[in-house]
């Protein structure tokens, strides 16, 4: 059969037997090694890509979990701020509850002190006072009856009768 | 460099350029010319007289010796690439490793964009296709010579300004495509396909009739000794480096985009179908 334009059967599968070798051998050679070699990359990529978030994330566990932690000895913290607090005002309070026993019990022992004192003072003047007469009234008796001696056997006789001293 | 050396070298490059041209002019003056410009022009369409002995077996067409020798190259690069290049490879490339990436990504993208749910032997044929498309147009920029089994001397074209080189590339690309088809869709995939009764042809001779343009244009410029000049820096290189880009995606991106369409399973233009009415 005559074809036109000069068409050739066996050089049209001839054209296809050789682009067949040609496709075969690109494919083997350059197409499938370099397609290979791109992919290893990308997953080598998207390893580190995957390690990085993952990284990540644990540091933002990490992150989360001292943030918490802080949260947490913050609170402490106050807490034991406030204790602390409550501590120093009961140990201030309880001092003081000291200091005013103290004090009270100073000045009670003052006033005790004060109050023996004073009445040793009383007794002390009492007895001045009765010795200072008694003094006295010796020394006025001793001027009016006479002797010393007479005095007192005066005195003695008016204690044998039963009579009160004068 | 000195001044005085510079001048020296750019009078001897003006000598070789002068004597060259002067050379080609004598030559081609004293010549005569075997054929015509129509029977020129013919033949690079039909091919009818100026054939190659392949070892002597069969005449064929100068261009699919180009083919063959395309193949060759391209093979042998291939080989070089991988054995060399490849091994060295490192995650951060280097120019000529990015360039190797560019291309492979170029071609795996375009197929995977087309054709999301079905890529894998596709990105492998655009690349080849698209490599031999690219590579066999800039192979007639060499003129390598070949002796015609009449004696005259012939440079090599491009492999795809061959009718049969054309056609068979447009097939095969159709049948690609309607193995996609049946890949994806079973016996439905066949009828998606053929339904596209018109690619072979169109996808054959669209390439076909893009690269003779070329030719024809070439054949036209170098068919007289004073078009010898300069303007094949235009129409040979430009147009050739045009025509390489332009056929090589065209015929890819249409091969991804058939492939794609025929290749789509049917319930998921079912299930877009649903979601427009609910979404209606």
């Amino acid at each position: 059969m005559n074809i036109p334009l000069n068409i050739d059967w066996q050089q049209i599968l001839l054209h296809l037997f050789n682009f067949a070798i040609l496709a075969g051998g690109l494919y083997f050679l350059l197409y499938k090694p370099v397609k290979d070699f791109m992919a290893k990359r990308e997953s080598y990529y998207q390893n580190i890509d995957n390690e990085t978030k993952s990284r990540l994330q644990q540091a933002e566990e990490l992150k989360d979990s001292y943030s918490r932690q802080l949260s947490d000895v913050a609170q402490e913290i106050a807490q034991k701020r406030t204790e602390a607090q409550k501590a120093i005002d009961a140990s201030r309070e309880e001092q003081l509850q000291q200091a005013r026993d103290e004090a009270a019990r100073i000045v009670e022992n003052a006033r005790i002190s004060c109050e023996q004192e004073h009445n040793k003072m009383l007794s002390n003047v009492q007895k001045e006072i009765s010795d200072l007469a008694l003094t006295t009234t010796e020394k006025i008796l001793l001027k009016g009856e006479g002797s010393p001696f007479e005095q007192f056997l005066n005195a003695a006789n008016a204690e044998k009768r039963g009579e009160p001293d004068a | 460099m000195n001044k005085s050396k510079k001048k020296i070298l750019a009078v001897v490059w003006i000598l070789i350029v002068a004597a060259l041209g002067a050379g080609c002019v004598l030559t081609g003056l004293g010549g005569e010319k075997a054929e015509t410009i129509q029977e020129t022009m013919r033949d690079a369409v039909l091919h009818e007289s100026n054939q190659i002995s392949l070892f002597g077996l069969k005449d064929i067409n100068p261009a699919l010796i180009s083919g063959m020798v395309v193949t060759v190259v391209l093979l042998v690069a291939a080989a070089l690439i991988r054995i060399f290049a490849i091994p060295r490879f490192k995650y951060v490339p280097g120019k000529f490793q990015m360039v190797i990436e560019q291309v492979v990504s170029l071609f795996d993208n375009l197929a995977k964009s087309n054709s999301p749910w079905r890529h894998g032997f596709l990105g492998a044929y655009i690349f080849a296709a698209g490599v031999y498309i690219f590579v066999g147009t800039l192979f007639e920029l060499f003129g390598f010579q070949m002796v015609t089994t009449k004696g005259l001397s012939v440079a090599l074209p491009a492999p795809l300004s061959d009718v049969n080189a054309a056609i068979a590339m447009g097939c095969l690309s159709y049948l690609i495509i309607m193995s996609g088809g049946i890949a994806g869709n079973g016996a439905k995939g066949i009828g998606k396909t053929l339904k596209e009764f018109s690619l072979p042809i169109s996808m054959s001779f669209r390439l076909f009739g893009a690269l003779l343009s070329g030719l024809l244009v070439t054949e036209l410029v170098y068919y007289y000794i004073h078009l010898s000049f300069v303007l094949p820096v235009v129409v040979a290189v430009l147009f050739t480096l045009l025509h390489a880009l332009i056929q090589a995606y065209v015929l890819t991106m249409l091969t991804a985009l058939y492939y794609g369409e025929v290749s789509e399973p049917a319930h998921k233009k079912a299930h877009e179908k649903k979601k427009a009415k609910t979404a209606a």
